[in-house]
């Protein structure tokens, strides 16, 4: 019995969402701002459990670690952002988890740019090879607005372009079939689990 | 002062980070334990801020009687339920909490994702309509790359699981490479802009 409610529940909800194919409606607003609800109200729990009590409550409280109420005053500024007089205090939480990007730079030069281009670099040893530096290179000279894409220059750039297109056919592929199988999941689901009507 | 000892901080510790990279040290590495110890008590607080920008746009709407504000009704009342149940009940396997996530967040979620196939096949369409030849070179790679990841695309000819394998390893990957640079220097680049100050909009408006 509990189960059925549960599925008629989920059902109600998947053919809520769907509607919006026919056009706009009550049932589908009702589900849209259901699902932004229930996922914030998801988070907080999980972020309480996860974060919170291992990181602040735990070291203050059980540890002793006194120091860790700076940070967790530090944090408490976030919710200054919407006062006026005192929003500016909410920066300083901001910049120090922003400061972070101080690391981002040697790791994304790293394993973008110099992983990439070492793999890039590789003997010529067959048409694929060659194939796959033509397309590195001309996608790259592709994204140089430095110089008009004119004369041979826009020929070799427009080579970049075709090699583009089939690189974000094949990505256009992938994400239809895992958005399709999404729905063959819904379908089973309702004709499965909800009605029993294949088994 | 309210915008430059913000901007002195990232700056110093942002460049320190850029040192801790390159020297191993025992003082760099202690200095980046204590970051991420930091870092951690900061962050739960952050979900505050999105707690309170939630209830206040929808405590206005709801407020201000605005059309259709029945349904922040339903988006306040959803967070306060599941978040009241997790806090009470706890979040184990059988409890309301993942009652809430296994029969309504999660058949959501997937629906409105499946929901997108509809949207994506109605794109191909129009794309298709363009008639232009990168579209139509898009739309057949697409095409081979779908056939060949389903039996149906080996039953109608064994050359389209090779041909969509030989789309992902050559073409595909020297997008991918090509774009993986770029996005790697864009992002260098952007890092750059907020360590030497020239990028501000994190800071916010006002003084």
């Amino acid at each position: 019995m509990f189960e059925t409610i549960s599925n008629f529940v989920a059902a109600f909800l998947t053919l809520s969402i769907f509607s919006f194919l026919y056009k706009d409606n009550p049932f589908y607003k009702f589900a849209e701002a259901l699902l932004v609800g229930i996922s914030m109200g998801y988070a907080i729990p999980l972020v309480y459990e996860n974060v919170f009590m291992p990181y602040v409550y735990t070291p203050i409280f059980l540890n002793h670690k006194f120091i860790i109420i700076i940070p967790a005053l530090l944090g408490s500024l976030y919710m200054l952002r919407f006062s006026k007089n005192l929003g500016w205090l909410s920066r300083y939480p901001i910049v120090f988890g922003m400061s972070i990007v101080g690391m981002s730079i040697p790791l994304s030069i790293h394993s973008s740019v110099l992983v990439q281009m070492r793999s890039a670099m590789l003997p010529i040893d067959g048409i694929n090879s060659a194939l796959i530096f033509i397309g590195t290179v001309t996608i790259l000279l592709y994204f140089f607005f430095s110089k008009a894409h004119k004369g041979i220059y826009g020929k070799v750039t427009n080579v970049g372009i075709w090699f583009m297109m089939i690189g974000f056919g094949a990505s256009f592929g992938y994400t239809v079939m895992a958005r399709v199988s999404l729905l063959i999941g819904r379908i089973q689901f309702l004709l499965g689990d909800w009605l029993g009507l294949i088994k | 002062m309210k915008r430059q000892i913000p901007l002195i901080i990232i700056i110093t510790l942002g460049f320190m980070f850029v040192a801790h990279s390159f020297i191993p040290h025992k003082i760099s590495v202690d200095f980046f334990d204590w970051f991420q110890d930091w870092a951690k008590a900061i962050s739960p607080f952050a979900v505050s801020l999105g707690i309170m920008s939630l209830f206040m746009v929808h405590g206005t709407k709801i407020k201000r009687k605005v059309p259709n504000w029945q349904y922040s009704v339903v988006t306040l009342a959803g967070l306060v339920f599941t978040a009241f149940a997790g806090f009470v009940w706890g979040t184990q396997s059988g409890t309301p909490y993942m009652w809430l996530f296994e029969n309504v967040q999660m058949p959501m979620s997937a629906t409105m994702f499946a929901l997108l196939a509809f949207y994506i096949a109605s794109a191909a369409y129009k794309a298709f309509r363009a008639r232009s030849a990168e579209a139509t070179v898009l739309l057949v790679a697409a095409i081979i790359v779908m056939l060949g990841q389903v039996p149906l695309g080996a039953m109608i000819s064994k050359w389209i699981p090779e041909t969509s394998t030989w789309i992902l390893n050559v073409p595909n990957l020297a997008a991918k490479r090509a774009i993986m640079i770029g996005v790697g220097l864009g992002i260098t680049a952007t890092s750059l802009k907020i360590l030497l100050g020239i990028e501000r909009t994190y800071l916010g408006g006002g003084d």
